[in-house]
């Protein structure tokens, strides 16, 4: 499973990478960015989870 | 100030300066998401509030039937000589896309997590300075004597405005969110001075630049061009009032919560950690700020017809408190795990200056109960919270109880 950030729908409000600084990180601008290629093991899919349900915009997908 | 009939029924004739609304607008919010779900009224010039997280979202996603131009409600919604749609009066609040972007993008390398975070240890010190001063005080009063501080202090350094002039800031806030009830001659007086002391500091970086927010909006260039004086002065003016009532309202809302519930403010002494989801929970359940947006044309919003040129009051706290959006939503929760709240707003338009907000609230809030671990207040009826779009209690007194 991977991790990605739909770029449309991020606006910058920042809880993925409180959240998950091993996961996430932020560009310029203050947008969310995933770090490397987003593949998820067992320990980091439940904090991409607890972010994702914590992203105001929805903008965090989590997909084979 | 005009006297105004007192509200019978808020689904039909509501108003966001009532007392009532004013004093405790939860229970009001919750009878109309029962009742309507989208509020109606006919004072200044016709309006309406949605109250779903839902609905509240479907607006602020909604670039177009819906326009920022004029984002606080007043009596005079297109003062004569305004700047017109796309831009407005402080872009990028006020304006629509396809400008907004543009006027976004300069504002966010400055406000991104880097430079936020390298602003840490001067607001720490800010704050120490000023609960310095209530050293030895057993009772004081946390909204004017500490939380109205930080925001300004943080926000004229950012903006190079000399420190001493804080207070004019305030009377400045006071004016855009507060007195919105004068009529429209009035209004445009009051509002002079802040355009001329804006003038002045213009002037001052032009004449003297330096390394301040102020110096980049005036040297930044978008496609070859630098900013036009106005689009200058109305993104000083936005980054002032949008930085200064709210955080000082979130910190007092936080500081307020705590006297009141010792079993949480206890928790946060004992547990430091849990700092972060608080500082998310404060910020849903006592989310400060409520923008507008008007109409652009007639249209059907969920059973209602909008008309062209109606007020939409966004009400982003009363999407915060919404059951179908939060479990347990009229509970405060301090460490509340999923917290997908809208305090910052939703959309294209969301706060810009997020990252520094929380980091005002986390440092201030921290640096007070570390200095004052156990605090109650005198008395509930002094409590007297800010009317108008931004919300927040001004007078908090404390009695020190350890
Ligand atoms: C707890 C404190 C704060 C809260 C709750 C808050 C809330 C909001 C909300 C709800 C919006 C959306 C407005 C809309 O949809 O029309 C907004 C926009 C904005 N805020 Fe904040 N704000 C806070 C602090 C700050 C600070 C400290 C700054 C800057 C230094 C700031 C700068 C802005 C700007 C520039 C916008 C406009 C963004 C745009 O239109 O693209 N805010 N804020
Ligand atoms: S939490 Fe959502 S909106 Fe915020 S930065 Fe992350 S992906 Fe973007």
């Amino acid at each position: 499973m991977k991790v990605r950030i739909d770029p449309e729908l991020c606006q910058g409000q920042g809880r993925c990478f409180s959240i998950a600084p091993s996961i996430f990180d932020f560009d310029d601008l203050g947008n969310g960015v995933v770090i490397g290629d987003g593949t998820l093991d067992d320990d980091t899919m439940k904090l991409a989870q607890l972010a994702q349900s914590n992203c105001p915009e929805h903008a965090i997908f989590i997909e084979e | 100030m005009t006297i105004k009939p007192p509200v019978e029924d808020f689904a039909t004739d509501w108003d966001h300066t009532d007392p009532q609304w004013v004093h405790d607008p939860y229970p009001i919010w919750e009878d109309l998401r029962e009742r309507c779900p989208v509020a109606h009224t006919n004072r200044y010039g016709g309006g309406w509030f949605p109250t779903t997280h839902e609905m509240v979202s479907a607006v602020a996603n909604d670039n177009v039937h819906f326009t920022s131009r004029v984002v606080v409600i007043t009596n005079n919604k297109f003062p004569a000589g305004a700047p017109p749609a796309p831009i407005g009066s402080a872009p990028p609040i006020t304006s629509d896309p396809p400008f907004h972007q543009i006027a976004r993008r300069i504002m966010l390398p400055a406000l991104a997590p880097g430079p936020v975070n390298a602003l840490e240890p001067q607001v720490r010190d800010l704050c120490l300075q000023h609960l310095d001063e209530l050293a030895g005080k057993e009772t004081f009063d946390a909204g004017a004597e500490y939380a109205q501080f930080i925001s300004p202090g943080v926000i004229s350094r950012m903006l190079g405005f000399p420190p001493e002039d804080e207070n004019l800031f305030r009377e400045y806030v006071h004016f855009v969110l507060d007195l919105v009830d004068l009529p429209p001659e009035e209004r445009a007086a009051a509002g002079e001075p802040m355009v001329e002391y804006f003038n002045r500091q213009i002037q001052d970086h032009i004449d003297h630049p330096r390394d301040d927010f102020t110096s980049y909006l005036l040297n930044v260039e978008v496609a070859g061009k630098k900013l036009a004086p106005e689009h200058v002065r109305g993104t000083m003016a936005l980054t002032l009032i949008a930085g200064i009532d709210t955080t000082w309202s979130a910190i007092g809302a936080a500081i307020w919560h705590l006297a009141t519930h010792p079993g949480d403010l206890s928790r946060l002494v004992n547990e430091p950690d849990l700092m972060p989801l608080a500082v998310e929970e404060f910020l849903r359940y006592y989310a400060p700020v409520t923008m507008a947006r008007t109409v652009k044309d007639d249209f059907e919003f969920f059973g209602s017809t909008l008309k062209k040129d109606d007020w939409v009051l966004l009400g982003f706290p009363a999407a915060n408190r919404d059951p179908a959006a939060f479990d347990d939503a009229d509970k405060f929760i301090i460490d509340r795990a999923v917290n997908r709240h809208a305090a910052f707003g939703l959309g294209i338009h969301r706060c810009a200056g997020s990252n520094l907000a929380r980091m005002e609230l986390r440092v201030a809030v921290e640096e007070f109960i570390k200095r004052f671990p156990r605090f109650e207040l005198v008395e509930n009826d002094d409590v007297t919270w800010a009317q108008g779009q931004v919300r927040g209690p001004r007078h908090i007194p404390l009695r020190v109880t350890a």
